[in-house]
Parts: C-alpha cells; structure tokens; sequence
C-alpha cells in the first residue's frame, strides 16, 4: 500500500486550556477528495492548521508522504479561509499567485516575468485569466477565491489541503473550484477540505471524514454519509461534551 | 517672528551652509528608509507599535546617557545615547509579546500600558538626570522633540550608514516581507519562518527609530513611519509603487522641514517635518489619483450623470415608440417623477451632444440617429434584464422594472449576448428592440 499523503495519528489540541480537537486520528487516502464535515466549533480548521503546524499540538504525530512536513514542504499546498487576510492589500491578482511561487524563486530575488507568466497559467486554470492585473480589492469574493487557489495551483503540489473554498461564493466559482478538483485528481494529486454544505459533500468529495471535537466516522461518502453518523456528529453534541469529559478525566492523571 | 531676507532663502537653498547640507543629507536619508519600512508596518497594520516604540527609547536614551557620563565618555556623543535606546525599546517589545502571552489583554490596551510605562520611567530618569552638575539635560530634551539643526558630521554618518543598511534590507526583502504582510500563515504553511521575519522586521523598526530620535524625536518619530505609507496608498496601487511613493514622501517631508527650519531657525526640525508629511498627506487625500477625496467625487459625479442620461433618453424612447417620433415635454413629465427644470435642463445637456434636438414651436423633442440607437439599446438592456428576471430569477413583474432599472447601465457586451441566448429572443421581437447594429443588416 502507497503511503497516504497526511497521516494524522491521536492529535490533541488546546486553545487556552480548552480541548478543540480530542484524540484524532485521520488517514487521507492518495489521488482522492476528502471533505472534512462537521457543526461549527468542530475544530475542522484548526484540524488543518495543526496539521500543518501553523498552531501548536499538545501531542500527536503528523505526517506527510510518511515524513515530517519540512522534508516535503513543496509537494503541500495550504488554501487558507478567504476571510483571513485583508484583501484591501495593495497587490492584483497576479501578484498574490505569485506569492505560491516565492519558495521556488528563493530568497532575496524578485518575481521575473517567466514566474508572471507561470501566474497566469494558474489563473487561466481557474477562469481568471482576464483577471490578473485586477487589484484584489477590486474582486468579488468568489474571485478572491479563485485567486487563493490559482496560487496554491502555482506550486504545483500533490496535496492540497483548502479551508472552506466554497464558503459563500457564487455558481461560477463553484463550478470552477470543482473543475480545479477534478483536475488535480486525475493528475494523480489529493485535496482535503473543509466542507460546510453536507448537501454537497456525497456530490463533490470521494470520501469523507466527520469531525466534532473528535474523528465520528472516516472513509467513503457512502460508507460514512449516513444518517445515524450525521446525528452522532451534529445532534447530539451536548453527549458528545459529556462523554469527551468522561474520557478527559479518566486519561488524565490528577494534578496534585 | 523674523521673517528671512531674500539673500538667505537663497543661501539656504543652494546649500551653502556646510550645516545645512548635513541635516539636510542625514534627515532624508533617515525619511526614506522610514518610508520603506513604514511600508510593511502600516501594511502589518502594526503602526501603533512604532509609536510605542518611539516612546520606550526615552529611558533608554537617559540610561545611555547617565552610563556615559559615569564612565567619563562625553555624554553628548550619540551612540550611547543610541545603543540604550535600541536596548529599552527591544525591552519594549519583550514586555509587549509577554502580555500577550500571559494575559488576556487586548493588543491595543498592552501597546498603551508598555508606551505610558517606558515613557514614565524615561521621565523620572530625565528629571535625576537634571539634578547633574554641567547642565547637560536641556541637551537630552532636545531629543525628545528632534533637533536636526544640532546634528553633527559623526551623527550623520550614522544616520546615513543606518538608513542604507535598512533600506537595502527592505529591497533586498521585499518580496518575503510582503508575503508576510499579507498572510502570514500562508507564509509559514509554505515554509517562511514567518516569525524570524517579524523580528527582523521589528529590529528594523527599531533601528528606524533610532535612527530618527535626533532628526524628528522620539515623540515624532512614529509619524514618519506612518504618514508616507497612508499617503502612498492615496497615489499608486501595487506594492512596489506604494513602498516607492512611501520612501519618496518620506524624503520629500524631511527635504522640506529641514529647509523650513533652516529659515525659521527658531522651530523644531522635528514639527516641521512632521507638518511636511501631514501636508503632504493631506494634498494625497484630496488629489490623489487612486483613492483621493476629488477622483471619487468625479467618479461618482460621472456615474450619476450617465445615470440621468439613459434614463432620459430611455424616456423619450419610449414616448416615441408606439406614436409619432417627436416627444412632448408634457408627455416626458408624466414618465418619472421628474421636476420640470430637471427634464429641461437634462434635455439641454443631451442636446449639446446631439443626442436629441429640441424644437421650440411645438415644445417637444426627437431623438437624433445617434441618441436612436443609443436608446434603442438601454431599453433593449433594460428589457432583456426583465425577461430575464420574470422568466429565470422568478421575480414579481411588479418588482422587476426596478431591478432592472439599476442594473441595465452596467451589462456588458458579453452579459447581454447571454441574455439573448438564454431568452432565445423570438417570442419577445415585439418587446426587445432590435439590436441597432444588426437591426442594420
């Protein structure tokens, strides 16, 4: 069996003394999409930010391709929420593509035209070409996705871990997010994501992994898109809490 | 207040003060590297911490001093005075990331209480300071307003040494600074070590502030690291144009304080600069070609024209369609709830451009060949818009006009062939004017 290209085995993680992800365990398979599901609060992107070591774990092992992240930073690339930075940034949208090239062009040297060029390659990919000297302020928010995509596509990566793409954007962005998926699938790559819409999830992601606090149920859509797992994992989180306490005060040895 | 001769302007302009031309080399290389990492800072959105900065060198400065003094080097050399600012204003920052951590405290509330503590603590050191025999302290308080004009040769050199070190690293930079200013944990997620760079980026800006206590102040200095990015943004987009505009304004506020108080002796280097950079800041707000107060207003100007032209034209087209082409102006009242001067003076303004041509014996208008097709194809957009909704968006026909009435003057070429293949325009022929290009054909 190949190794699975994220590896995620018994993480914790706390945000000021408070459990956010419990315990969890997730094997993302190669050459397929992964929706990661789940209520609000869920720690679904804190799962990816962990993941990629951008918050601290209290425990667990992460790996990438079976090796730590640093060993193959250029085969990941993370798509973070658009609402994340400030798209009021004096830069179009060939500039922030760019951005997904900078470790390839190295430190000190500037962006040369063949690296404009590989930008608009990417923006081409996710129908934005006649966008690329667009300031980003001036960009819708669908837009703004697609820009923050073209630039994880310009590092040519083999996973790509996104945090809610879909997140409020318009039909064409839809369309041209899910054509960018199928693309990266049948070029051998694998993409996570965070999924909000369990309309869409069995329509759009070959598999699917069920998060609240801790891992549900993972596996195909099929296999874990059912009724009873989607109940464990949205209605009845006041059990679920209950049951996390349990576990926390029996695995945990008490301070004197 | 002495108001100076001709015969000194001119001296002071030509440079031919030996003083003068080393303020005036020290304070704009000092305003351009200030410019540069000004920059990443407003970009950051950290531009408090530079005040903040500025105010923690105090202590340091009389620390530096008083070490100096007690070791017997001559306590008006700069670079004591500048190794202990660097030193309180790096503890500054140490205070701050320790607030952070440990408290709950937002990021406004720790930079108030680092800034308010460290300038405290610099005052109560000025004050034991004055209590020395020589009389040195009026010296230091210079520093705290700026005193370009008692710059010497040796504090130049630093100054010029500091401000090509920092901009060199800002250019050198400047695509990894960027990057971290505008998503950091993208950075980090693709390898950056994002927070090596913060600190360099924060060395840099102490360092700045250093270097800028002699020439702006310590309580001024924040402004230079401010004001040239805020008024950048005004001029250009692009972040290689800002950091550019930035450092030019940066010079360009130093240039002109330094020769202000070079014929005002008597007012602070540090003010006038610093009145410079807000006179600048205030031209950018006003003119400014990419975001100014003016080019808005214009912009806005325009659009509400454009707005009141199609709707007038649209008017007297479709007064005219289903009658005799020469339109009323009785007729055109009763279209929109227009007042009479509006409909003439708008009529006037479509006149000038051959839209229509107004007919006096009959108090009426028509349409010209050129304000036809113009019309003819708003109210071909405007139409195709409601169809559109009635048919697709399955929206009221009564909210329809409206909706469409806001979006017709923005349809683009593309939109509107759209429009007519997803409508597939047979049925409609009675309703939708011909295209005028193809209606040609």
């Amino acid at each position: 069996m190949t190794t699975p290209p994220l590896q995620i085995n018994s993480l914790n993680v706390s945000y000021h003394s408070k459990l956010v992800l419990w315990d969890v365990g997730v094997s993302i398979q190669p050459g397929r999409t992964t929706a990661i599901v789940g209520p609000n609060g869920a720690g679904k992107s804190t799962l990816l930010k962990a993941a990629l070591g951008l918050i601290p774990a209290s425990s667990g092992d992460i790996s990438f391709y079976g090796g730590p992240l640093r060993k193959c930073r250029s085969r990941v690339a993370y798509v973070p929420q658009r609402e994340s930075v400030d798209w009021d940034f004096p830069v179009n949208a060939r500039d922030v593509v760019a951005m997904g090239l900078y470790r390839r062009i190295g430190w000190c040297l500037p962006v040369r035209s063949i690296h404009r060029r590989m930008a608009d390659e990417a923006l081409a990919d996710v129908g934005m070409a006649d966008f690329a000297c667009r300031q980003i302020s001036q960009l819708s928010g669908g837009q703004q996705q697609r820009v923050f995509l073209a630039r994880a596509l310009a590092q040519k990566a083999d996973l790509y871990l996104m945090d809610e793409p879909f997140a409020s954007v318009d039909a064409a962005t839809e369309q041209a997010i899910l054509a960018v998926l199928e693309r990266i699938k049948n070029a051998g790559g694998t993409v996570v994501c965070v999924h909000h819409d369990l309309e869409t999830v069995a329509q759009y992601f070959d598999d699917a992994v069920l998060l609240n606090m801790r891992i549900v149920a993972q596996g195909s859509v099929i296999d874990v898109m059912t009724p009873e797992n989607l109940r464990k994992t949205y209605g009845a989180r006041l059990a679920l809490v209950d049951e996390l306490e349990t576990n926390l005060s029996s695995s945990i040895p008490a301070r004197k | 207040m002495a108001y100076p001769t001709l015969e000194n302007v001119l001296r002071i302009l030509t440079l031919q003060d030996h003083n003068t031309r080393i303020v005036l080399a020290g304070a704009c290389a000092f305003g351009v590297a200030a410019g540069l990492v000004g920059a990443f800072l407003l970009l950051r959105k950290r531009s408090l911490l530079g005040d903040t900065l500025g105010h923690a060198t105090l202590p340091g400065v009389a620390i530096g001093f008083l070490i100096a003094y007690g070791t017997g080097i001559d306590p008006r050399s700069f670079l004591p005075l500048a190794l202990g600012a660097t030193l309180t204003s790096v503890a500054g920052i140490a205070a701050l990331l320790l607030i952070r951590r440990f408290s709950t405290i937002k990021d406004d509330a720790a930079l108030a209480i680092v800034l308010s503590v460290f300038f405290g603590f610099g005052v109560a050191l000025l004050s034991a300071i004055q209590q020395l025999p020589g009389g040195f302290a009026s010296g230091l308080e210079h520093l705290i307003y700026g005193s370009a004009a008692t710059m010497s040769s040796t504090d130049t050199s630093f100054v010029l040494v500091s401000s090509l070190c920092i901009a060199v690293i800002c250019i050198a930079l400047f695509k990894e600074f960027s990057l971290l200013c505008f998503d950091e944990p993208y950075a980090r997620s693709s390898g950056w070590p994002a927070t090596a760079l913060d600190l360099l980026l924060m060395s840099l800006v102490v360092w700045t502030t250093v270097v800028g206590i002699q020439t702006v102040g310590i309580l001024l200095v924040v402004a230079l690291l401010v004001i040239p990015p805020a008024s950048a943004r005004f001029w250009c987009d692009g972040m290689g144009a800002m950091a550019t505009v930035s450092a030019l304004c940066g010079g360009l506020s130093c240039l002109f304080g330094v020769f202000l108080s070079a014929l005002f002796p008597k007012w602070p280097t540090g003010a006038l600069i610093v009145l410079s950079a807000g006179a600048i800041f205030a031209a950018g707000l006003v003119f400014g070609p990419t975001r100014g107060i003016l080019i808005r207003s214009i912009r806005t100007r325009r659009e509400e024209l454009k707005l009141r032209r199609d709707h007038m034209l649209r008017a007297v087209f479709e007064c005219a369609e289903n009658s005799s082409e020469s339109v009323p102006l009785s007729q055109l009242l009763t279209k929109r709830p227009w007042s009479r001067r509006h409909v003439t003076s708008e009529i006037a303004r479509l006149a000038d451009r051959g839209l229509l041509t107004f007919s006096l014996s009959n108090d009426s208008v028509q349409l010209t060949t050129t304000g036809l097709s113009e019309a003819r194809r708003l109210v071909r957009n405007h139409r195709l818009w409601e169809l559109y909704l009635i048919q697709h968006a399955e929206i009221a026909p009564a909210h329809v006009d409206r909706d469409a009435d806001r979006i017709e003057h923005v349809l683009s070429l593309r939109i509107v062939e759209e429009l007519e293949d997803i409508l597939d325009q047979r049925p409609h022929d009675r309703l939708v004017p011909r295209d005028p290009e193809k209606s040609h054909l």
